[in-house]
């Protein structure tokens, strides 16, 4: 098991590498002069040529490239070149929201996507059946922009339950801050539901008609145990994986959601940044949000790896 | 004394998604005594597993319709309530099935697969089960079962995975163990040593068997009676000594005439051509017309009598007793 951590541990570090040439590369390749960028409205060529070499941008490329990963290796990710705030203390400002958000987005998948999943798999071909599917038809061809919208209609304006937009942070006030994000949580949860639902549903389908599930009810073992026990066991190891994945998408893809609930979170830093084109913070949160994503697909792999007993050793 | 199993007219007819009937099993009657080991053979898509799953209860209930009479101990057990059913399952009716290699669960130990049941059915803590899981893959001669115990089934062969099966099934000692093919997917040595295992089983309890095989070699050495099933039904049922000597049915006496290809599964019948019939309707006449030398105008009117030959030995045919017409 430790041998295996590490194997994936090593097998990061290539990964990283390669993503890490990209975003700093692809940095090259937009359009505009930084140091212009940053000098601003200063005109002055020493203070440009002052900027470039205070940037390394004068450098050749490879050179930059290293002092741009020694920098992020020692934490610093740049400025913003806009509002001259360290990028990092950006990221970590942000970073907590979309991770509130994202959670609890994904539990909400979960919970649904689940039980409906293995509900319409040990009820098929009835009324039950039925629903899931015509639920998960509506959740995955529903936008979010259009569901988002509904929901902040019925709870907001009609009835008045929900904040229509802002964030509370936990710290401040747990209850706000769950009312706050709660319709952005479902409308990302939702969609997310609808995939596990059909990946649950096809997995115990699949397993219910197995051998051992067969073996378990010869047993005459109570048929929640057969269920809950032998199929689910089998069944929900691949739909766990596809749920971490899922995580890592949402902590970087609630760029709509984020901005229709004017949710502060990562969604709109990026935004912001690309529209006002500052580089260092596009750089870094692509950055995080990809490490962030390798990492969860990482645990992902060692949670398989742990409940299938066959990859073990 | 009665028979601690009676089956009688066991019918199970199967519907399709598209509306497709499938007569999987027609009129099966047969009676078991404590203590007897009945064979049950037959071509591959004969109804044996069918027959086996309806005894224990395990054919889909949306898809399968099983009715007819199956006594044990004197209850009808297709009577009987889900629960009712569950509670004798794993119990007092235990199944090995034809599959060593998917029939455990990839994700729980030996041990756990084992301790399940006798928590279920015996009541006994987790530590107690234990203790008696090893003695149990002990009883199946599996090595160091100390360790095994704690092991998952990938780690283990063919033939420990179906000693590790019929260690299940033998957890809560049984009256009716059904073995379907218990080592058709084993290599030949492994196949003697589980088959060891079960004329063991048959010296030391007092429980019926039904042993379901091609190879009419195993059915011969272990064995008391034999019941030969062709299209869904028993066409012959006999003591094993009377069928291999004296076959009454023509489909026997075409299935023994392939035994010297024992290893092999009897798919294809040296000596029968043809295929088994269309099973969406009942045929009218005999089953085997299609493919008896013997068929005559008066076979295929109407199903045959059943014929008795003597004690315990009888013949669905209309030509019997079958005297010199050996072909
Ligand atoms: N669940 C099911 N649904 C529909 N048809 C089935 C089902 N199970 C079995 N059958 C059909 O019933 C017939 C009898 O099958 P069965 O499995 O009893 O044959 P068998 O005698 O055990 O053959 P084998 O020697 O190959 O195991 C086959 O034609 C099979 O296709
Ligand atoms: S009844 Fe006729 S067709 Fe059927 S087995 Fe006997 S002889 Fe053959
Ligand atoms: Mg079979």
């Amino acid at each position: 098991m430790l041998s295996l951590l590490g194997k994936r541990l090593l097998q990061l570090i290539p990964t990283l590498f390669f993503v890490s040439v990209i975003i700093f590369s692809l940095q090259q390749l937009l359009p505009g002069d930084p140091a212009l960028i940053m000098a601003g409205e200063e005109r002055d060529p020493a203070v440009i040529e002052q900027i470039r070499q205070q940037y390394h941008l004068d450098r050749p490329f490879p050179v930059q490239y290293v002092y741009w990963v020694q920098g992020v290796l020692s934490g610093n990710l740049g400025e913003s070149m806009r509002i001259h705030v360290p990028v990092l203390d950006l990221i970590l400002q942000k970073l907590p929201v979309t991770i509130q958000l994202g959670s609890m987005a994904i539990v909400i998948a979960l919970v649904i996507g689940i039980s409906a999943g293995i509900i319409s798999a040990i009820k098929k071909n009835t009324f039950w059946d039925y629903a899931a599917n015509a639920f998960a038809l509506w959740g995955i061809s529903t936008p979010n922009f259009w569901l988002g919208i509904m929901l902040i209609f019925l709870f907001s304006v009609k009835l008045g339950w929900l904040p229509a937009s802002g964030y509370v942070p936990l710290t401040e006030d747990w209850r706000a801050s769950l009312a706050s994000t709660i319709m952005p949580a479902f409308v990302l949860g939702n969609a997310i539901a609808a995939i596990l639902m059909r990946h649950t549903r096809s997995a115990m389908l699949q397993v219910l008609e197995s051998d051992y599930v067969r073996t378990a009810r010869a047993k005459g073992l109570y048929e929640r145990t057969v269920i809950f026990k032998h199929a689910m066991r089998n069944a929900l190891t691949p739909v766990i994986t596809l749920g971490a994945i899922e995580f890592g998408t949402l902590l970087s893809g609630a760029v709509l959601t984020e901005q229709i609930f004017t949710i502060p979170g990562f969604g709109k830093l990026i935004i912001d940044a690309v529209f006002n084109r500052d580089y260092a913070v596009v750089q870094g949160v692509v950055l995080v949000t990809a490490t962030v994503y390798i990492v969860l697909n990482l645990l992902a792999d060692i949670a398989y790896v742990l409940v299938n007993p066959r990859l073990r050793n | 004394m009665t028979a601690l199993v009676d089956v009688a007219n066991l019918r199970v007819v199967f519907h399709g998604d598209r509306g497709q009937t499938m007569h999987a099993v027609e009129t099966v009657n047969f009676e078991l005594a404590r203590g007897v080991t009945l064979g049950l053979v037959g071509e591959s898509g004969c109804g044996k597993s069918v027959t086996a799953l309806a005894i224990m209860g395990l054919l889909p209930k949306a898809s399968a319709d099983v009715s007819g009479y199956v006594g044990f101990e004197g209850t009808n057990l297709l009577g009987l309530t889900n629960a009712a059913m569950r509670d004798l399952r794993g119990d007092r009716l235990a199944m090995i099935f034809q599959e060593p290699m998917t029939s455990l669960n990839p994700a729980f130990t030996i041990g756990e697969q084992i301790i399940e049941t006798l928590v279920r059915h015996r009541g006994m803590n987790r530590a107690q089960a234990r203790a008696r899981a090893i003695e149990l893959l002990r009883d199946v001669r599996i090595p160091s079962p100390e360790q095994r115990v704690d092991e998952y089934p990938h780690k283990l062969s063919g033939g420990m995975r179906q000693r590790a099966m019929v260690a299940i099934a033998l957890a809560c000692d049984p009256q009716l163990l059904i073995a379907d093919e218990p080592t058709t997917a084993l290599d030949v040595t492994i196949q003697a040593q589980v088959l060891d295992l079960i004329r063991s089983l048959k010296r030391k309890t007092n429980a019926a068997i039904i042993l379901i095989s091609h190879d009419l070699g195993v059915i011969a050495e272990i064995c008391d009676e034999v019941a030969v099933m062709y299209a869904g039904e028993i066409v012959e049922h006999a003591p094993v000594d009377a069928l291999f000597e004296v076959p009454q049915h023509p489909y026997t006496i075409g299935l023994l005439a392939s035994i010297p290809r024992l290893d092999r599964r009897v798919e294809t019948l040296a000596t029968i051509e043809g295929s088994l019939p269309d099973m969406s309707e009942v045929p009218q006449g005999c089953r085997f017309a299609p493919r008896c030398p013997f068929a005559s105008e008066i076979c295929v009117g109407s199903p045959p009598p059943i014929a008795n030959i003597g004690a315990r030995h009888w013949s669905r045919c209309v030509k019997a007793p079958l005297e010199e017409v050996r072909p």
